[in-house]
C-alpha cells in the first residue's frame, strides 16, 4: 500500500471535482504525506464554520514545506487535522495518506501510535507544552521509555544526544533543570528535542519561532535546517512570516480562507507569484526599494469567515482583478502561467514573458 | 539647532534590583520619527513608559515641550499630557470595552476640557475620518471591530488632542501582515500630515526601516548605536547591531540564502546583574580584554557623527567586521559561496 493512488473522497458539497491531478507539490520519490480534499467544519454557537476547504498538498521525505497564510486561513487547523487533534465539534472529510497508511481510517489508538512516534508536533508557546514540575531530562526520557522502550543509561545517553542535536550546550547539566530555568529559545529547542526523540518521519512545526526574538529565531531555524540533513525528518512548517519562509522552506503552500490558493518552489513563488493574494502579501512586507512609491501595498477588506464553500473565489471581494466570473464560479487549483498550481481565474502573467516596462510601480 | 520634541538624558529606571533602563540619552526632533529597536528584555518598552510617565523615573530627565517631566507628580503632569501620548501593541486591552468608539476618541478632549461639546463631536468625526474609519463606527464598541480597526481607534484617541509627540510601542506586532501594512501606512501619513514627532518602539526591523528617519538600538538597558536609517541599515557598526540585522530574514529566498548570519552565543544576560564593561561582551564574537572591564560610552564617530558605544569602532567610523569570524555560519549550507555580506540588509 505504497503507491498512493488517489481515490476521490466526496466532500458532500455535490460539486464536480476538477482538482489538479497528481501531487500539488511535486516531489521526487513519492510523497511521505499526501493530503487530498481535506475539509474541516466546526459546529459553533453561531453556526457552521468551514475552516478548511478541500485542501490538497504533499510533503516528500526530507522535504521542508511551508504552509503559509494569515490568521484564520486554516493553516493550523490543517496541521492539527492530520493526526486527529481537533476538538469534538470538528467534522473532517477527505484523505490523509502518511507513509502508506490512511490516517483517516485509523482508530484513536492507531492515531496515538502515529502521533509523537511518526508525526511529531512543535507549537508556538513551549511553556504551555512543557510540564513545569518535571525536569527536562525526565520529560524527554519519558518519551523514550514509553515509545522506544529504552531504559536506564541508554535513556540518558540518548537525551544528551538529542540536546546536542538541537544545539543546547552543556546538555548533561540542562537535563537536570526545570523549564522555568530555561530561556524561551532554549525551551523551544527542548520541545524540538522531545519531538525528535522518536525519530519521527514528519515534524509539524506550528509557528515555532513566532514568540522568539530574531537572534534566537535564527538559531531555531538552523536547527530545522540541519535536522533534516542529520535525521532525514521532513518538516511541515506553519507560519505567517515570509522572511522565515524565504530562509528555510523549499516548497510553499499558500492558504487563504480555508483553501490552498497557490503552491510552488520557494524561489518561484517569491519571484513569480501568480495569485493576486500572494502578490499582495509579498508587497505588504516593508521593502526599502519601494519607499518612494507611496507606501506599502494594502489589501483592503478582511478574510471572510465561511459557513460553506462558495461557488466563487473567496478572495474576489478584495481582489483588484476580480470580475463576474470570480464572483460566480469557483476556481480550481490548476497550473498557472508559470506552470505551478494557482487557484485563480485571472492569474498574474509570468513576469519573464511580459514585455518590460510595466507601468506605475507594478514590479 | 532644531527644536526637540523629546530630550531624554541619563534616564534610569530600576524595578528593585532589575536595571531595566540604565542610563539612556536620546532625543527626537520636532516632526522626526525615531525608531527604537531591541529584543525582549532590552528595556525599550520601559523606556517608552518612562518617557510618557506611565512609570515613575528612577533618575535622569525627560524634557518635553521645554519642561522636565521626569520628577513631576502625577498632578503636575496631567495638564501637560496634551503634548504627548502613547499607543500600545494590543488595542483590545487598551480600549475600554464599555465605551463606544466615539466616547473613546473624545476622552482626551474631555479630559483636557478642549472645545465645546459640539466642537468635540466634530473633532471625533474628523479624527475617525483621518484614521480611515467612517463616522458609522462612532456608536460601535471595540469588540465589534477588527484588530486593525481597533488600532486605528487607538491612534485617533492618541492624536485627538494634537500632541507634539507620539510614542508607539509595537503598534503593529499583533496584526496580520496585510493589516500591518495598512497601519504602518496610516502612521506614516498621519505623521506627515499632522507633523508630530514619533518614538516608534519595535522589534521588527523591517517596519523601522520603513517608517523611521533615525534608529536607536537598545541592548540590556542601554543604547549601543544611534544613526540615520540608511547608515544604520547600510553599514551597521556595533557588533550587536550587525548581529541583529543579519539574523532578521529577508523575504527574498536567493538573497536570503547568500547572506551570512552572525550567530550569537548564549542569551541576553539578566538585567539584575548586567556584565561589567560592555554589556554585550559576553556574546560578542570580537570582544577583547578592554571590553570586559571598561564601559564604552555612546560617542559620535565617522563623518556623519553616528553614535556608537563600542571600543572596537574607530573615531573615523571603521567597525569590526563580524562576517568572516568563527561564530557565523553560512545560511543554508547550500554550497553557495557567500561572498561578503556587506549590505546585510539590502
Amino acid at each position: 500500500m505504497t503507491g498512493v493512488p488517489r481515490p476521490r473522497v466526496g466532500t458532500g458539497a455535490g460539486e464536480p471535482v476538477v482538482a489538479v491531478d497528481g501531487p500539488v507539490v511535486a516531489a521526487a520519490g513519492g510523497p511521505l504525506l499526501a493530503v487530498r480534499d481535506l475539509s474541516v467544519r466546526f459546529a459553533t454557537e453561531e453556526g457552521a464554520v468551514l475552516a478548511v476547504d478541500r485542501v490538497s498538498f504533499d510533503v516528500a521525505e526530507r522535504d521542508l514545506v511551508a504552509l503559509v497564510g494569515e490568521s484564520g486561513c486554516g493553516k493550523s487547523v490543517t496541521a492539527m487535522a492530520l493526526t486527529g487533534l481537533l476538538p469534538g465539534n470538528a467534522t473532517v472529510t477527505g484523505e490523509i495518506r502518511f507513509a502508506g497508511k490512511d490516517l483517516r481510517r485509523l482508530s484513536e489508538g492507531g492515531l496515538r501510535e502515529i502521533r509523537g512516534r511518526e508525526i511529531a508536533y512543535v507549537f508556538q508557546e513551549p511553556m504551555t507544552s512543557l510540564n513545569p514540575v518535571l525536569t527536562v531530562g525526565r520529560q524527554i526520557g519519558e518519551v523514550l521509555r514509553r515509545h522506544r522502550d529504552m531504559h536506564g543509561a541508554a535513556v540518558r545517553r540518548r537525551c544528551v544526544e538529542l540536546l546536542d542535536l538541537v544545539g543546547i550546550p552543556l546538555a548533561a547539566r540542562r537535563l537536570r533543570e526545570y523549564p522555568h530555568q530555561l530561556s524561551g529559545g532554549m525551551r523551544q529547542r527542548v520541545m524540538i528535542a522531545m519531538a525528535l526523540a522518536c525519530e519521527p518521519k514528519l515534524l509539524v512545526a506550528d509557528e515555532p519561532t513566532t514568540a522568539l526574538d530574531v537572534t534566537v529565531q535564527a538559531g531555531i531555524l538552523d536547527v530545522l535546517r540541519t535536522l533534516r540533513a542529520e535525521t532525514g525528518t521532513a518538516v511541515l512548517l506553519i507560519t505567517h512570516d515570509l522572511g522565515v519562509v524565504a530562509d528555510v522552506a523549499e516548497r510553499v503552500v499558500v492558504m487563504y480562507a480555508g483553501r490552498v490558493i497557490e503552491s510552488a518552489d520557494v524561489d518561484e513563488l517569491f519571484a513569480k507569484p501568480a495569485h493576486p493574494y500572494t502578490r499582495g502579501l509579498l508587497d505588504a512586507v516593508p521593502n526599502p526599494a519601494r519607499h518612494a512609491e507611496g507606501g506599502l501595498r494594502e489589501i483592503p477588506g478582511r478574510v471572510p469567515v465561511l459557513s460553506h464553500s462558495p461557488e466563487a473565489c473567496t478572495f474576489a471581494d478584495r481582489c483588484p482583478r476580480a470580475d463576474d466570473t470570480c464572483r460566480t464560479r469557483r476556481p480550481e487549483l490548476a497550473p498557472g502561467p508559470t506552470g505551478h498550481p494557482v487557484r485563480c481565474w485571472h492569474p498574474l502573467p509570468d513576469p519573464a514573458a511580459t514585455p518590460p516596462r510595466p507601468r506605475g510601480g507594478a514590479r | 539647532m532644531t527644536e526637540q520634541a523629546l530630550e531624554v538624558s541619563g534616564l534610569v529606571k530600576h524595578f528593585g534590583p532589575v536595571r531595566a533602563v540604565d542610563g539612556v540619552d536620546l532625543s527626537v526632533a520636532a516632526g522626526e520619527v525615531v525608531g527604537l529597536v531591541g529584543e525582549s528584555g532590552s528595556g525599550k518598552s520601559t523606556l517608552g513608559r518612562c518617557v510618557t510617565r506611565l512609570l515613575p523615573v528612577t533618575a535622569g530627565s525627560v524634557v518635553i515641550g521645554g519642561r522636565d517631566i521626569a520628577g513631576m507628580s502625577r498632578r503636575q503632569i496631567r495638564p501637560l499630557r496634551r503634548q504627548f501620548n502613547i499607543v500600545f501593541q494590543d488595542p483590545s486591552s487598551s480600549l475600554n470595552p464599555r465605551l463606544t468608539v466615539g466616547d473613546i476618541v473624545a476622552e482626551p478632549l474631555r479630559h483636557h476640557r478642549l472645545g465645546t461639546r459640539s466642537h468635540r463631536r466634530a473633532r471625533v468625526v474628523e479624527m475617525l475620518e483621518l484614521v480611515g474609519l467612517g463616522g458609522e463606527v462612532t456608536h460601535r464598541y471595540p469588540h465589534e471591530l477588527s484588530g486593525g480597526q481597533r488600532q486605528r481607534v487607538s491612534l485617533a484617541r492618541a492624536l485627538a488632542a494634537g500632541p507634539s509627540l507620539l510614542v508607539a510601542d509595537e503598534p503593529t506586532s499583533a496584526l496580520d501582515v496585510s493589516v500591518q501594512a495598512s497601519v504602518l501606512n496610516l502612521i506614516a501619513r498621519l505623521q506627515r500630515e499632522m507633523g508630530f514627532a514619533c518614538l516608534f518602539i519595535t522589534h521588527d526591523l523591517a517596519s523601522v526601516e520603513y517608517l523611521a528617519q533615525r534608529v536607536a538600538v537598545m541592548y540590556l538597558g542601554v543604547l549601543v548605536e544611534v544613526a540615520d536609517r540608511a547608515e544604520l541599515f547600510g553599514s551597521p557598526r556595533h557588533p550587536y547591531t550587525q548581529a541583529l540585522l543579519s539574523a532578521a530574514p529577508i523575504p527574498d529566498p536567493p538573497l536570503q540564502r547568500r547572506r551570512q548570519r552572525i550567530l550569537l552565543s548564549g542569551e541576553m544576560p539578566s538585567p539584575v546583574a548586567p556584565p561589567p564593561g560592555c554589556r554585550f561582551h559576553t556574546r560578542c564574537p570580537v570582544a577583547v580584554d578592554r571590553c570586559r572591564v571598561e564601559v564604552p560610552v555612546l560617542r559620535p564617530v565617522g563623518p556623519s557623527g553616528a553614535l556608537v558605544a563600542c571600543h572596537l569602532v574607530g573615531d573615523d567610523g571603521t567597525a569590526p567586521a563580524l562576517v568572516g569570524t568563527a561564530d557565523q555560519t553560512a545560511a543554508g549550507g547550500t554550497g553557495d559561496s557567500p561572498g561578503r555580506a556587506g549590505g546585510l540588509h539590502r
